[in-house]
């Protein structure tokens, strides 16, 4: 069958299962919009090319399949690097599809050329530019596979106008991957096992540190049952929440800058670390020199290079998480540690109440109570998709998830900009969950323009902003370390109600703490999206907080405030 | 100083794709040779960079995930043969000639160009031993220099084989 490298593009993409394309059109990609009207692939238009990028980012991290964006050569490409360098930091599946000039031209600065690939090389896993149309359907049939496998990550794949135009056999079965022939390495030897085993069934105050990788690997069940099998309490990273549900007595909560207190010295008091598919980023870590010193270190990872990167391992097992867990099981010796658990009790003391509904209504709005509020209304069920700061740091404090793949969130790049786009992602990967949006008034003035994209698609995705009138973190970081001068951070925003309204979207503004419930069970209700304003208490902070290059137990604690935070010292 | 072997498909980008990792992890490279193998789609890079050993184990571990780099290990702890071939362009006049040529008997080096008032001199070996002939030419004066950079190769049956078959994706993600 004879079609145009434009058609084969599409046919391939229908052939590996792909539904939505999120993309801007423009002169260099032409041929494939036309290709895609004839096509069942339905196109997002999106409003920016770091929403597509975004957008398909949400959509791989909701589904666990791969999400693909589209855009034209030069700005087009160029304006997707926030977004192809967001979900290379965490470990998501993208395939971008740029158009490039044709090959003819390529080097000679025609107009909008760029040199993609080369703007993108380190932060892609892979990428590669396409300039005849018998390439395309292995090229992009290669990009799925190596954006899936092994740790996941963002393949690029320029096309060539010429390439999308000129006509070529289409083969299926032919076009196979054909990937280079790699080295297979053993992934751990006996000793390297044993020695863990050993570690595992000798520890008194054992740890593990549940990452984003379980939930890659499809690991939950696994990783539950090793967890139940050697009663080790757990500790989530940012990205890790949802790995294991929130309501287990053994998840201890989140670790790191913001972790809170208990997790963050039980980390510190522990005699042993279980490392599940997480990479000891710095923001975990607090000052690597005094880090879990009294800790040896297991470290279960599918990507080499992260062994001994950041933390000296004693053990060291490369692979799947859940392969592996699964290899471990059966060897772990049923133990109950009753002194270590008794020992987290007493240091999550009265913090381990953290119960901010039972604080009086001063009149002042929280954003931990309006967060806690969406919990609770939503049932812990709902996709919450979080922009970067301190909502990002309540959100994963004060929503319990239960469940994988229902917090969404830029982790390793910090993208500002993110939550909108990657939520309207997230609804198409799954249309009949209930998907939030929780951002800043900073964050959501970055992509707003997203909200039209919204209504054109005619989607419901509700829309929380944590408004408190200031870049909210880096105000904090003013507060704390340069003596409250807060330059650049206080923030003019527009109306966002009004602006909603502009859009076509249903707007409220909240003020009080006692129209939060109802505010959410109506947008709830409401069949399109509604955009809820909350005005929150502008100088909040968020608690606990280690400093930057500080050691992990050396928290900035909640002042005068004894009902949310306290616990022991060590 | 580490020295890795790589083997990497024989197309265009992929050595900038090694290098661009090694600027990336702030490695320098001290030197860096490809060559072609037996497989004309196969190339074999020597790569010794300025690095300890956990920074060589995060530049092999990252080159392997490379989609183009085959394998990468480093082999500086192995037994190992390295060679460097230089070329020397040298001053040397009737008077100086015959010194020269007795100081390259000792350093095996060959004369591979003679002008009136200089030689090339062409020597292979490993780099002390380059640079042991360099420091006795220096006093004649030398010219211009071109070397190669090193190559080198594990000793007797520890083989070092580019892989074979068809590329196996890696375990397939599971969700």
């Amino acid at each position: 069958m004879k079609l145009t490298g434009a058609e084969i593009l599409c046919e391939t993409l229908e052939r590996l299962g792909v539904k939505e394309i999120f993309g801007y059109p423009g002169g260099a990609i032409l041929p494939v919009y036309d290709a895609l009207g004839k096509s069942k692939l339905h196109h997002v238009l999106v409003r920016h090319e770091q929403g597509a990028t975004h957008m398909a980012d949400g959509y791989a991290r909701a589904s666990g399949g791969v999400g693909v964006a589209m855009a034209t050569s030069g700005p087009g490409a160029t304006n997707m690097v926030t977004g192809i360098a967001t979900a290379m930091l965490d470990s998501s599946p993208v395939v971008c599809i740029t158009g490039q000039v044709g090959s003819k031209l390529l080097g000679s600065d025609a107009f909008q050329e760029i040199d993609i690939t080369g703007i993108t090389m380190p932060i892609t896993k892979h990428n590669v530019v396409v300039s005849r149309a018998e390439d395309i359907a292995r090229t992009v049939r290669e990009a799925f596979l190596i954006a899936n496998s092994g740790r996941p990550g963002p393949v690029l794949v320029d096309i060539t106008k010429d390439a999308q135009q000129t006509s070529a056999e289409f083969h299926w079965e032919k076009s196979a991957p054909k990937l280079p022939p790699k080295r297979k390495r053993a992934s751990f030897e006996k000793a390297e096992f044993d020695r863990a085993v050993e570690l595992l069934n000798s520890a008194k105050r054992p740890l593990i540190l549940a990452g984003h990788g379980i939930m890659i690997s499809g690991a939950m069940k696994a990783f539950a049952e090793f967890v139940h099998a050697g009663h080790f309490p757990v500790a989530m990273t940012l990205l890790g929440i949802g790995a294991f549900p929130a309501n287990d007595p053994l998840n201890l909560g989140m670790m790191g800058m913001h972790g809170e207190a208990w997790v963050n010295h039980a980390i510190q008091e522990a005699d042993l670390l279980i490392a599940v598919g997480m990479r000891f980023d710095d923001r975990v870590t607090g000052d690597l020199r005094t880090y879990a010193k009294s800790a040896k270190k297991i470290h279960i990872e599918i990507d080499r290079a992260e062994i001994n990167k950041n933390v000296k391992v004693d053990a060291a097992l490369v692979g799947d998480a859940r392969e592996v867990l699964e290899q471990l099981e059966p060897h772990m010796e049923k133990k109950e540690r009753p002194e270590w658990h008794a020992r987290i009790a007493e240091m999550k003391g009265d913090s381990a109440v953290r119960d901010i509904q039972s604080l009086p209504d001063n009149g002042h709005l929280y954003a931990a109570h309006v967060i806690n509020d969406l919990w609770k209304e939503t049932h812990g069920n709902a996709i919450v998709v979080t922009d970067v700061g301190q909502h990002q740091m309540w959100e994963a404090q004060y929503y319990h998830h239960n469940e994988p793949r229902t917090l969404i969130t830029s982790g390793g790049l910090g993208t500002m900009g993110f939550a909108l786009p990657a939520a309207i992602g997230a609804k198409f990967a799954k249309p009949d969950a209930d998907v939030w949006v929780v951002v800043g008034d900073g964050g959501f003035q970055m992509t707003m323009a997203e909200l039209a994209t919204i209504v054109q698609e005619k989607i419901k995705v509700n829309i929380a902003i944590i408004n408190n009138g200031y870049l909210g973190m880096v105000r904090q970081w003013q507060e704390f370390f340069y003596d409250k001068r807060y330059v650049a951070t206080p923030m003019v925003a527009p109306d966002f109600a009004a602006l909603a309204n502009a859009f076509g979207i249903r707007g409220e503004r909240i003020t009080a703490r006692a129209d939060v419930v109802t505010t959410i069970r109506s947008a709830r209700e409401y069949k399109e999206s509604v955009l809820i304003d909350f005005r929150v208490e502008q100088e909040d902070s968020v608690y606990p907080m280690v400093p930057a290059g500080a050691s992990l137990h050396e928290m900035i604690r909640r002042p005068n405030n004894p009902l949310v935070e306290t616990s022991a010292e060590p | 100083m580490q020295t890795l072997v790589a083997y990497v498909e024989n197309k265009p980008g992929v050595l900038n794709r090694v290098s661009s990792l090694a600027r990336r992890l702030a490695i320098n490279i001290d030197s860096l040779t490809v060559g072609p193998t037996e497989n004309e789609e196969i190339a074999r890079m020597t790569i010794v960079a300025h690095t300890d050993e956990k920074g060589a184990h995060r530049l092999e571990a990252s080159l392997e995930k490379l989609v183009d780099v085959l394998l990468a290990e480093n082999i500086s702890d192995r037994s190992l043969l390295e060679r460097d071939l230089a070329l020397i362009k040298v001053s040397a006049d009737q008077q100086s000639r015959p010194h020269l040529m007795d100081l390259l008997k000792v350093f095996r080096g060959r004369v591979v160009d003679v002008a009136p008032d200089s030689l090339i001199v062409e020597v292979s070996g490993t780099v002390d031993k380059i640079d042991g002939l360099l420091e006795v030419l220096r006093p004649y004066g030398v010219l211009e220099m071109a070397r190669t950079g090193r190559i080198a190769m594990t000793r007797g049956g520890d083989l070092l084989q580019p892989p074979d078959g068809a590329g196996e994706p890696e375990a397939a993600t599971k969700s």
